[in-house]
């Protein structure tokens, strides 16, 4: 032991002290340094690119109208994707009434009843379901409910289900983890004051987490808003304002915004940027402050 | 959760509403019941998935074979109500998804991996954490707008005169083969490497940030300067990672539907030029699928179920390798 650290070996010599210019190796960190910073900078072109072109393109667009009006035929101006964001509104309350509630009662199943084999597997799959490709997602539940199932046909139900399905992994992943923060002590409390389980669960476990979730969900949502390619398959689109619960093609801005901007009509393609701005809006508004309510709950736990 | 003040000692006689009424008694199994039925919904979704679109496609694969059903080059739509008359072969489709997954993970792997290393290791502190926040916000910017963007502003004003000079300096070459249509397998991938490109640092990071900080002051400490570090001690170390990332980063590449479609041009045969126009499994599912005929769409759930086993191989492949480093990634969303 001692013989090894007291001998240093020799004729070593550390990189700072070796004369400059001699040592390929602080060439080659030099350009390692160089190459790695320019990495950086390439990855972040295309943010900074779309965000400018949304914004740019998107700003004169957008107005009071643009919200309020329907769409006219795709060659002439004006008009707006009302619609467009009843649909995605319809759709998104729907898919949050079905995903929500059973995301988070299988994570509170997976972190306080697990773990087993039951709880290890749903967890697996739930991992794996986050892969699952969105259009594949479209064709599951037009297979489902718009053929099968009594043939309920394109509609606002059979686009909310679809969505739903793709925010599920999302939220139980997230409240997996939201979950699993919570420390123990809180629980034998709970129990040492003689609360049962799901007492323990509802009124201890579930508040004290209750930030986290928010967090998961509004991420799942802001995922969810954007969705186009299984509403294609599902709720059909509609340039039309549809109220009913199921049977007749429903409307969402993405799909408003692919079919806009697929034509190639000038005043069509312009609605397609400014529906961008405010997906792009109401997407980054939901994750930015999903991120600051988690790290609000972060700090003050 | 209640702050109230303790109550004096209940009398002798057993405590009632806790553990001898009739609702204490089934409260606590039938809470862990509803909430273990939630949880076994996600495993009954999977499997109705598998069942559901591997049955509405069978008939498909019946008349085809399952595996003439991936090579054949022909897709002809028949129109028939009962029965499979046209002939589809779906091999046109597994070629352009391939290419264009091939073209974004080649791009975008080599990116991620420079970036998570500037993140965890060159960016100064005060930046750091903005700088990757902001990378990762572009995970959720919705693909539709990529599309839109892609198509736009990024095909006409960079892509097209890159993808000119490139047929005039490779033109010779098979794969950038003119003529230049602007859409097509090139302009696809590179925009899927744009999209996958957060995903995948946000997990490398992640794998690079828990490597132990002994090994890299040892590293340190011999004299490596720290490019020798980064590549002789931490990129090993998160070799298994790296590639769970990138397989993560191929499965949403694979399965990508609307920038793809947007960008890819939608022809029904394929070229080996990467100028080429094609279409992705995905994107001619989306493309079709409002006009098709019922004896099509049935054709498009077998190129589904063809879609969703690759992906699913990809993916599950992914989270064991993940699984195995014993660590998590905390974004769901990833």
């Amino acid at each position: 032991m001692s013989t090894m650290t007291s001998t240093p070996p020799r004729k070593h010599v550390p990189l700072s002290q070796r004369p400059p210019g001699s040592s390929y190796r602080r060439f080659k960190d030099r350009g390692a340094t160089v190459a790695l910073t320019a990495a950086m900078i390439i990855a972040m072109i295309p943010l900074i690119l779309i965000v400018f072109e949304v914004t740019r393109r998107g700003i004169g667009v957008v107005n009071l109208d643009f919200i309020t009006a329907t769409e006219p035929p795709p060659r002439r101006e004006g008009g707006g994707y009302a619609a467009g964001f009843f649909g995605t509104l319809y759709i998104m309350a729907l898919a949050v009434l079905m995903s929500i509630p059973f995301g988070i009662a299988t994570a509170v199943y997976i972190v306080e009843y697990g773990p087993n084999r039951l709880t290890s597997s749903i967890r697996f799959f739930t991992d794996v379901m986050t892969g699952i490709p969105s259009i594949f997602v479209g064709l599951f539940v037009y297979g489902l409910l718009v053929i099968g199932w009594g043939s309920l046909g394109f509609g606002t139900f059979a686009g909310a289900v679809a969505i739903a399905v793709m925010m599920l992994p999302i939220v139980t992943r997230s409240a997996e983890e939201m979950l699993r923060l919570v420390p123990n002590e809180m629980r034998n409390a709970s129990y040492g004051l003689g609360a049962r389980k799901w007492q323990t669960i509802v009124h201890t476990v579930l508040p004290a987490a209750a930030p986290g979730l928010t967090t998961g969900s509004m991420l799942a949502i802001a995922r969810g808003i954007g969705e186009t390619a299984p509403l294609l398959l599902t709720a059909f689109g509609s340039g039309l304002i549809v109220t009913s619960f199921q049977g007749d093609p429903q409307g969402a801005v993405p799909m408003q915004l692919y079919k806009g901007a697929t034509q190639p009509f000038e005043a069509g393609i312009d609605r397609a940027w400014g529906a961008a701005l405010c997906l792009f809006v109401l997407v980054l508004a939901f994750t930015v402050l999903a991120r600051w309510v988690g790290s609000k709950a972060s700090t003050n736990a | 959760m209640s702050t109230e003040a303790p109550e004096a000692p209940a009398p002798e006689e057993p405590r009632r509403g806790t553990l001898r009424s009739s609702k204490g008694r089934y409260a606590d199994p039938l809470f862990k019941w509803a909430v273990a039925a939630c949880g076994t919904i996600v495993l009954v979704l999977l499997a109705l998935m598998v069942i559901r679109t591997t049955s509405e496609a069978w008939p498909v694969f019946v008349k085809e074979g399952f595996f003439g059903f991936l090579t054949g080059e022909q897709w002809q739509s028949g129109n028939s109500r009962t029965e499979i008359t046209g002939t589809y072969g779906a091999w046109p489709f597994i070629y352009g998804t391939l290419v264009t997954s091939a073209i974004a993970i080649a791009i975008a792997l080599p990116l991620a991996i420079m970036v998570a290393f500037y993140l965890t290791h060159l960016a100064p502190r005060r930046i750091a954490k903005p700088l990757s926040y902001t990378v990762e916000l572009l995970a959720a910017v919705p693909s539709v707008i990529f599309g839109l963007w892609g198509l736009h502003w990024f095909l006409p004003n960079v892509l097209r005169p890159f993808f000119e000079f490139l047929e005039s300096v490779l033109g010779w070459f098979f794969l950038f083969e003119g003529p230049i249509r602007g859409v097509g397998y090139l302009s696809a991938g590179i925009v899927l490497a744009i999209m996958i490109l957060p995903i995948m640092t946000a997990i490398i990071r992640e794998v690079i940030a828990v490597h132990p900080i002994d090994q890299r002051m040892a590293a340190y400490a011999l004299g490596s300067t720290r490019w020798e570090v980064l590549r002789k001690v931490v990129l090993p170390a998160s070799f298994s990672g790296i590639v769970a990332a990138a397989m993560l980063g191929l499965g949403r590449a694979l399965g990508e539907t609307i920038a793809v479609l947007m960008l890819i041009g939608g022809s029904q045969s394929w070229s080996t030029s990467l100028f080429g126009t094609g279409s992705s499994m995905a994107s001619h599912i989306a493309a079709t699928f409002g006009e098709a005929t019922p004896e099509s769409r049935t054709a498009l759930m077998a190129i589904g179920v063809a879609l969703f086993l690759v992906t699913m191989i990809v993916n599950i492949l992914a989270r064991v390798i993940v699984w195995r480093l014993g660590r998590m990634t905390g974004d769901a969303a990833v």
